[in-house]
């Protein structure tokens, strides 16, 4: 039974550092800002779900409580950090009429036109 | 050995979506796709024994985040805001190789470390009695590591700063930006009138019960900010305008609350340190006062910067 637990820690570790990969790709491979939001909360709950597995490791203690209320805080801050660059980028767009950074533009030099 | 396939085959739908979201094309999917990936994350944490994240990510991770980035692209969209992205296919896949090589690399170190020492849950399961709740992870979250959840409920507030911040001075004090044009007899308008009632009576359970079971001030105020959501979606209510005095008093009562306990615990020895006989009353008072506060931030933060009625129409 033990041994199961650990495995099932081991997989969803695994999981996390997967999803910590696929959120970097999207983060690089998109000019978009929503994109990268998109991207970077992926890369946050892969970050949680690699730290939760860890903690669930020494199963014979039980799911260890402390991981988990710092996974908790650490979701609620990123839906924080989420909000306010949702706001900056609906205010960048309504000012740029773009959704992306001025230096990504294809063959805009950075401090062109606005 | 049906768990064992239930599990691998969560992981890899959680991966597949999660590819899904982030590199489709277009903006629309990859939203939807980031909500299902948030559920799913979910279904994994209650595969974790996390019950507690659980709740915490499918409220608020896909729940809350989803409503936020569909109201973004709805945004954007009528502002007509191009799509269109740059980058040669080339640089994609190289991107993907590089990215691929850096999970494998977290992926060995995952596997190569030894788990070492007992944790800290058997520290937390010793000093339970006398923190005046049941739930071990309520426990850490407002007695132990109070500072944490103090420090994050102000975190909240500081974003909600910085929201109504970016709105144009001639928008503040208005109402927060949600305008909506649901039809009367539409579905949103009856879901704004059916579901409030259930809703009230889950999210206020989810926090009371946050002391002994899963739940707790987090998840029980992000279901009641989604109640809150639907009805002025629904045009049933306005959101308050952001200058009202009782709005704000309400936006601080929660930190303001947690601090003055905090500061009353330091003249008894210890900065935010609970006396043992008054530490479930304690706790009470605080998630009460926080989850009024977190119910009106968070429905705020989704609402958006505060708008006045005579500016045009999202400044289009």
């Amino acid at each position: 039974m033990i041994e199961l637990l650990a495995t099932r820690a081991a997989l969803f570790g695994l999981c996390g550092a997967a999803l910590i990969g696929i959120g970097i790709y999207g983060f690089v491979a998109h000019a978009h800002l929503l994109r990268r939001l998109v991207a970077f909360n992926v890369i946050g709950s892969g970050i949680f779900l690699l730290f939760g597995a860890t903690g669930l490791r020494r199963v014979a203690f039980g799911a260890d409580p402390v991981p988990q209320a710092l996974i908790i805080t650490g979701i609620v801050v990123a839906f924080s950090a989420t909000a306010l660059a949702v706001a900056m980028i609906t205010r960048l767009a309504m000012l740029s009429g773009e959704a992306r950074l001025p230096e990504e533009r294809p063959g805009g030099a950075p401090g062109g036109e606005r | 050995m049906m768990a064992v396939v239930f599990d691998v085959l969560l992981c890899a739908l959680i991966l597949v979506v999660a590819l899904a979201a982030v590199s489709g094309r277009a903006l629309f999917p990859a939203v939807v796709f980031f909500i299902v990936y948030g559920l799913l994350v979910a279904i994994a944490w209650v595969r974790l024994d996390a019950v507690d994240v659980a709740l915490a990510e499918a409220a608020i991770g896909a729940g809350l985040t989803g409503i936020l980035l569909v109201g973004a692209t709805a945004r954007l969209r009528r502002m007509e805001v191009p799509e269109a992205e740059t980058g040669t296919s080339a640089a994609r896949i190289a991107t993907g190789i590089g990215c691929a090589m850096f999970a494998a690399m977290i992926g060995l170190g995952l596997l190569s470390l030894e788990p070492r020492g007992t944790g800290l849950a058997p520290v937390v399961a010793e000093n339970l009695a006398g923190a005046g709740v049941a739930n071990p992870v309520t426990a850490v979250l407002l007695n132990f590591r109070a500072y944490d959840t103090l420090l994050e409920s102000i975190v909240l507030l500081v974003a909600l700063v910085g929201v109504w911040s970016l709105a144009e001075d001639r928008h503040w004090g208005g109402h927060p930006g949600l305008r909506q044009h649901a039809r009367t007899d539409g579905v949103l308008a009856a879901f704004g009138r059916i579901l409030p009632p259930v809703g009230l009576m889950i999210g206020v359970y989810i926090v009371w019960t946050g002391s002994k079971q899963p739940g707790g001030a987090f998840q029980g105020g992000t279901v009641l900010a989604a109640v809150w959501l639907l009805v002025v979606m629904a045009g049933l209510v306005e959101a308050p305008r952001s200058d009202g005095r009782l709005l704000r008093i309400g936006l601080v009562a929660g930190p303001a609350i947690f601090l003055a306990v905090g500061f009353a615990g330091a003249l008894g020895g210890t900065f935010l340190g609970l006396p043992a006989a008054h530490a479930g009353n304690l706790i009470l008072l605080i998630e009460t006062a926080l989850a009024l506060s977190i119910v009106l931030t968070l429905g705020l933060l989704v609402a958006g910067p505060p708008q006045r009625k005579a500016g045009t129409e999202d400044g289009a």
